[in-house]
């Protein structure tokens, strides 16, 4: 007689066992329709396998991730150039990637985020075109023709009526912001429509020159880092694309999905989301860099190093400044980089070395602490 | 100005402040030391939204591709 589902429940509830497998458990054993010693002999199976299928004890899992990780990267394409997709953003992919998201980079070379729209944006268009401008830093060199005119010591903006209307940007708004942000008379000129007159307060030659270059910089609109916004449909739905990233920015303006918006800036992710959604950064980008070359890493060894990168707070670089440079063994960090420098660091300071780790057994040649060499025999 | 609350974010796992009573049967489990924990810092925009404290330990309750769902801890520090 097959068994109710509220008893496979009760029967399962408390097993030790990942959520994944109890799932599968419970949905086959319902198929087949097991009786309750059957599934009783079935549970003590899957436990036995569980078991096996663990790592064991003393195993240097470290060494078979850097294994794993390593032999795949010897194989990627040294330097890639890539357009992602469609419309032309630039993204960083292959081995340079992939040094960077394990080197902690405060700033990729190629910044890039994904923002997802709320629904009634992502149907439409155009208002997806009009979340693009607001996101998008628009410089005036994109609305206007600008001309020095040394000879009344004034540059001379022609702006773009066109460009304008269809960025949703108003005159008023670009005096405001220039008149803010440089120290400048600007004033509609009288007899040509959407011309600028910009004067200095002090007329001088060199100033003039000066603020031709400074005008240029000015963001009038959208956040100041985001090049370019491009919009490409993804599903059903659309979905904006950016060169350069400032999520926290992009995440004020109103139509952001909040919940599905995602930047390559390992770094902000930290700062914005914290440090466990850093981990699963380093995990998503890692897993993808590899992923884009073919080449498949399990995913385990990839959450082993995006966990001893966060394990302390913060995101950590492997290497001199990071994992390696902060071991607790001289040794072991001697024989690493700038063997020297720790060596006589060291020894200035009196500092002890215990000999617990690998690296430091094998430099005075003792056997090291794994797999049979961590288990001692006690005599009673 | 968009009003946002963080913790809706796709790549943030739920994260709670642990009870003493389970912390002991989970320092019990692994037989370790509160100090043990991996750490989580103070300032964590996570940790400010949940409002735990310096030395609090936090269960964070991770969606895993290998296992399904993972336990996680991290004390807070400063």
């Amino acid at each position: 007689m097959a068994l109710i589902e509220s008893t496979i429940d009760s029967m399962l509830g408390n097993l030790d066992l990942p959520l994944n497998i109890l799932q599968t458990l419970k949905e086959d054993v319902i198929k087949a329709g097991v009786n309750k010693k059957e599934l009783e002999e079935i549970i003590e199976k899957v436990k036995e396998s569980y078991e096996y299928a663990k790592v064991e004890p003393c195993e240097a899992v470290g060494v078979v991730s850097a294994q794993s990780i390593g032999e795949p990267g010897t194989q990627m394409t040294m330097r890639t150039f890539h357009y992602a997709g469609v419309a032309e953003i630039n993204v960083t992919l292959g081995l340079p990637r992939l040094i960077e998201i394990v080197d902690a980079r405060k700033e990729p070379s190629t910044p890039t985020m994904t923002i997802a729209v709320l629904e009634e944006y992502a149907q439409d268009r155009d208002k997806a075109r009009k979340l693009a401008w607001e996101i998008e830093a628009t410089h005036i060199d994109q609305l206007a023709d600008v001309t020095t005119d040394a000879l009344n010591m004034q540059l001379i903006i022609d702006l773009h009526e066109k460009t304008l209307m269809y960025r949703n940007i108003t005159v008023d708004e670009i005096i405001e912001k220039l008149t803010d942000k440089l120290d400048i008379q600007v004033r509609l000129s009288e007899n040509i429509d959407n011309q600028l007159i910009v004067k200095l307060k002090e007329p001088s030659y060199r100033d003039l020159l000066q603020m031709r270059k400074n005008i240029d910089t000015i963001t009038l609109k959208g956040i100041e880092g985001i090049k370019r916004v491009v919009i490409r449909k993804d599903g059903n739905e659309y979905m904006l694309y950016t060169e350069g990233s400032q999520l926290k920015k992009v995440l004020e303006v109103e139509g952001v999905d909040i919940s599905r918006t995602y930047t390559n800036n390992i770094g902000e992710i930290y700062d914005v989301f914290g440090i466990e959604a850093a981990r699963n950064a380093i995990i998503k980008e890692a897993t993808s860099t590899l992923g884009e070359q073919g080449l498949t890493v399990d995913i385990r060894h990839i959450m082993l190093v995006s966990d001893i990168m966060c394990c302390d707070g913060e995101v950590k670089q492997i290497g001199r400044h990071g994992i390696s440079g902060e071991k607790a063994s001289v040794f072991a960090r001697a024989a690493f980089e700038v063997t020297v420098n720790h060596l006589l660091d060291a020894g200035m300071r009196g500092d002890v070395d215990e000999l617990n780790g690998v690296t430091e057994n094998i430099i005075v040649g003792q056997p090291i602490k794994l797999g049979t060499g961590d288990v001692h025999l006690i005599a009673k | 100005m968009n009003k946002f609350n963080l913790l809706d974010n796709e790549l943030i796992p739920k994260h709670e402040i642990l009870g003493e009573d389970e912390l002991k049967s989970v320092l019990k489990r692994y037989k370790i030391e509160r100090e043990q924990f991996p750490k989580i810092k103070m300032n964590d925009p996570v940790v400010q939204q949940i409002g735990a404290s310096v030395g609090d330990v936090v269960k964070i309750t991770r969606k895993s591709q290998t296992a399904g769902q993972a336990l996680y801890y991290r004390l807070v520090i400063e």
